[in-house]
């Protein structure tokens, strides 16, 4: 992910967050060779369009940065970069694969370092999938009312028992147990920005966190990488923050 | 019949489906101790970088480059072709590989290609794959796409693809391992 400021800067320095500055991420891509995501704000098509312009690899359209818009996301269908969004259910999951995300992650909550929104968002997204996939099919079309998501993605769920697209977890991973605790809930990857950089061992941190995604039930081996890594974030604990300085409700609807 | 899946990060649950259509068995490997007992092993596409600081990290790649060099069939797509083709990964194939050759995400793409041995093409799906610019004595080239780069296979025990068969429905290259390389190992 190529941002000037992980997502625990943006919380503490406030003012409007937008798109990174496209040299930055430029000169990233040219460090690289692995792929290079960038973030748009929730809404905002132009800053999409300019971040596809420069050929990055995906774009999260994330509630870290300040919305554009408050009612209408980016329409991905119409690009050819695939995008990633945030979801807290399978409604608003459903919305965003609608609206053409290629994947999800949870949203959890950004730049706090607590990782009880993302288990929340995890639990309910897969709780909801095991419900539709019990379901009787002549009673979709409700629950795709009561989610407020498409009637079809409703049925492709209930007919797959799982989402038709991959699903990270994000905002709040900090320690390669949280990776793990995630992985095992069935997350299909892990974002880290702040639970990194915010560490007292960035590196290590990384490469710890990386071990316990691979290996997410191997408990020794995450014992083993855990050892001697210094402070962990500080972080917030979330239920301390005010609904004004939540990140998650972003972009919602 | 055992048949490895390299599981430390990548496309996995896919080529898992895959060999379970073919009634296949399928176990993951994560670490040294998978290895053993297996009569094959598929590498998935997935980050060639981030697989292969995880097999250094596992201590996978040498055992696994010896068990190569000794005739062990394995079958890699995507990053699979390119750890099998680097030298200095797993080295499997004699062939000079070009990653990321097509361009970025955005250029990802479908192609359909004939294939050595398949009566009927194949649709390959590219996402940011690599290509072999060139291969040695003893390679088998299996298909080229329409711009004449080489992205299918074989040498003797390695059959690999640029593309990513384990996203198609079709399973042709699935069995053509299990029936010409494990099969005949």
């Amino acid at each position: 992910m190529a941002l000037e400021r992980v997502p625990s800067d943006i919380r503490a320095q406030g003012g409007v967050a937008r798109m990174s500055d496209p040299a930055m991420i430029e000169e990233i891509m040219a460090a690289v060779t692995i792929p290079v995501m960038a973030k748009s704000r929730i809404g905002h098509f132009a800053e999409a369009r300019i971040l596809e312009s420069i050929g990055v690899d995906y774009i999260d359209e994330s509630e870290v940065l300040t919305p554009a818009d408050d009612n209408y996301h980016v329409d991905k269908t119409q690009f050819e970069v695939p995008f990633v969004c945030g979801c807290r259910d399978l409604g608003e999951a459903l919305r965003r694969i609608g609206e053409g995300a290629s994947m999800l992650r949870t949203k959890g909550e950004p730049g706090t370092g607590d990782i009880i929104e993302a288990v929340r968002h995890m639990q309910k997204v897969n709780q909801q999938i095991r419900q539709i996939s019990n379901e009787k099919p002549e009673n979709l079309m409700a629950i795709a009312r009561d989610l407020r998501a498409p009637y079809e993605l409703v049925k492709e769920v209930h007919d797959k028992k799982k989402l038709p697209v991959v699903n990270f977890a994000a905002g709040g991973v900090s320690t390669p147990a949280d990776a793990s605790l995630m992985m095992n809930l069935g997350a299909d990857g892990i974002f880290v920005g702040s639970g990194i950089f915010k560490s007292e061992n960035p590196e290590k941190f990384a490469k710890a966190i990386v071990a316990a995604t691979a290996h997410p039930t191997d408990y020794h081996l995450i014992a083993e990488v855990s050892k001697n890594l210094g402070n962990p974030m500080k972080g917030i604990d979330v239920a301390t923050l005010s609904d004004q300085e939540k990140m998650a409700p972003r972009g919602m609807e | 019949m055992i048949i490895g899946i390299l599981a430390l990060q990548g496309a996995v649950s896919e080529h898992q489906i895959a060999l379970e259509k073919l009634a296949v068995a399928s176990k993951l490997v994560l670490k040294t101790t998978d290895l053993q007992g297996l009569d094959g092993l598929i590498i998935p596409g997935g980050e060639s970088t981030a697989i292969k600081k995880l097999m250094v990290r596992e201590n996978l790649l040498e055992p696994l480059k010896q068990m190569v060099a000794q005739g062990f069939p394995v079958f890699g797509t995507c990053a699979g072709l390119v750890l099998l083709s680097q030298t200095d990964s797993l080295n499997g194939l004699n062939g000079e590989v070009v990653r990321n050759g097509f361009g970025r995400q955005k250029d990802s793409f479908e192609e359909s290609l004939t294939v050595t041995g398949f009566d009927t093409p194949f649709m390959g799906i590219f996402i940011r794959a690599p290509y072999l610019s060139s291969v040695e004595d003893g390679v088998q080239v299996l298909a080229k796409t329409d711009d004449n780069r080489i992205v299918a296979a074989s040498k003797q025990n390695v059959l690999v693809t640029a593309f990513h068969p384990e996203l198609t429905a079709d399973t042709r290259f699935h069995e053509l391992f299990i029936h010409d390389f494990v099969g005949q190992k």
